[in-house]
């Protein structure tokens, strides 16, 4: 059949990476925050899936913006 | 010469990393500074300047950014046109716009009234119109009557399908092929092939049972993906590949199919975006397909709003709907979701429960008359004793 293709490869799908523990850690203190306060996203989420997320660990998303040119933001995976 | 400028683009760059700027505000300023051929102290003092006006115009906290996003799109809202209208769009696909698009993105209506795709192809295959044809022909559903007349034969219990050779051949599909899937779908009957016809015998002598085959074999989809009705193809101007535009949506099945460009694929169904893609994904379909339906009534929105509103759909992870059943719904305060809708429901099940207000929010405090938490009313004075001033 098809090749593979990697979810994130599609145009409507920006960049996740899967942080570390440690990065994870400087992220919040950084923003200031405790980890609930994140927006969310869910483990069986397509992307999250493909990246092996698991709840409790943070996903960096580096989306392309049209008014920023590129903007972070972080998840929680629940 | 050449490797001067060179050189003035790195200080450039490395000047502009020393700040937290937008990677879109240092594309401008670099370009900036390149035309004016600025020297590294000038460019300094532009940068910072740049730096100085860049956080004067940075919302403030405590601004009411939900109201500024309601008000700016529902003051143009009330210009689009009421009624349900149709508009033949790209290659004569009949495409749901206006107001009526508008409330369909924000509720997350999983079957959106007209629900469409654009399929772009791999290279080798959208340059040329036969084999983008080929495409079409795969990904569009084929019913049985398509290719083929039904007859019933009342007498003998049987239905006879007299396929069209000239369609098969359109379709690729061969007589063997359709009677393979004829014999997979359909139960109690025996399949023969005699000649060039596909007869299919009931087993019982029902004509109920005669009548349920026939309706069976309408329904019966020999190629194809059942949801996509209608494919066209059509030469884009711009790009010079050939583009498939489908009336009907299954983005799932679409990416999978051979020669179909899984990356560029795209449907007009926000919620079969965030199956399929994810939550990332569907937040992009949100503003993407609002922002061209104002654009397209003529209406100019700033697409900072139409981010808030799809940051705050997809927060939790899951495409929430703006509406009693989602964000609103949601809320923690009785009163602020009374306000909204069913206001006696909802604050007759809050008396049953004997929940309690915290009043915490806006909307709640506006109702029983107190000064809110926003603007100048989020902040405090407080007095620190024994401090110098």
């Amino acid at each position: 059949m098809m090749t593979k293709f990697r979810l994130q490869d599609h145009i409507l799908v920006p960049e996740h990476i899967l942080l570390s523990e440690e990065e994870a850690e400087e992220v919040l203190k950084t923003l200031g925050i405790k980890k609930e306060m994140l927006p969310k996203i869910r483990a069986d989420d397509p992307v999250a899936k493909e990246i092996g997320a698991k709840p409790g660990q943070i996903v960096k998303i580096i989306r392309k913006s049209p008014t920023a040119g590129k903007s972070i933001a972080y998840r929680l995976v629940i | 010469m050449k490797k001067a400028n060179l050189e003035v683009i790195v200080v450039y760059e490395e000047l502009l990393n020393e700040y937290p700027l937008p990677s879109s505000v240092k594309e401008e300023i670099k370009k900036e500074l390149e035309r004016i051929n600025a020297n590294e102290d000038i460019a300094r003092k532009v940068v910072e300047r740049c730096y100085q006006v860049y956080l004067t115009n940075l919302m403030e906290p405590g601004e009411a950014a939900g109201i500024v996003a309601a008000q700016s799109i529902g003051e143009p809202g009330t210009q689009m046109t009421m009624r349900t209208f149709h508009y033949a769009g790209v290659a004569e696909i009949d495409v749901t716009l206006g107001l009526p698009r508008l409330i369909e993105i924000l509720d997350v209506r999983k079957n959106p009234s007209t629900p469409m795709m654009t399929i772009k192809l791999l290279p080798e295959y959208a340059q040329d119109r036969d084999k983008a044809t080929e495409i079409a022909n795969k990904i569009e559903a084929t019913y049985i009557l398509d290719l083929a007349d039904l007859a019933t034969d009342i007498r003998r219990m049987r239905i006879i399908i007299s396929p069209d050779e000239k369609a098969m051949k359109n379709k690729g599909i061969t007589l063997e092929e359709i009677k393979k899937k004829v014999e997979k779908s359909l139960k109690n009957v025996e399949v023969e092939l005699v000649e060039d016809k596909i007869v299919v015998q009931v087993t019982e002598p029902s004509y109920k049972l005669l009548m349920d085959t026939l309706d069976k074999l309408k329904k019966l989809v020999l190629t194809g993906i059942k949801e996509i009705r209608r494919v066209i193809v059509r030469k884009d101007e711009q790009s010079g590949e050939y583009v498939l535009y489908t009336e009907g949506s299954n983005l799932r099945k679409v990416m999978k199919v051979k020669g179909v460009d899984a990356r560029r694929t795209v449907t007009n169904n926000i919620y079969e975006i965030y199956e399929v893609l994810g939550i990332e994904a569907a937040r992009n379909a949100v503003i993407r397909e609002a922002i061209s339906t104002l654009e397209e009534q003529g209406l100019e929105v700033n697409i900072r709003h139409i981010m808030l509103v799809a940051d705050v759909m997809t927060a939790d992870g899951e495409l929430r709907q703006i509406g009693r059943h989602g964000v609103a719904g949601e809320k923690q305060s009785i009163l602020a979701r009374a306000a909204f809708e069913m206001t006696v429901n909802n604050l007759l099940e809050a008396a049953v429960r004997g929940d309690v207000d915290m009043l915490k929010g806006i909307t709640e405090n506006i109702i029983v008359g107190q000064p809110i938490k926003l603007g100048t009313g989020d902040v405090e004075l407080v007095l620190k004793f024994g401090s110098k001033f």
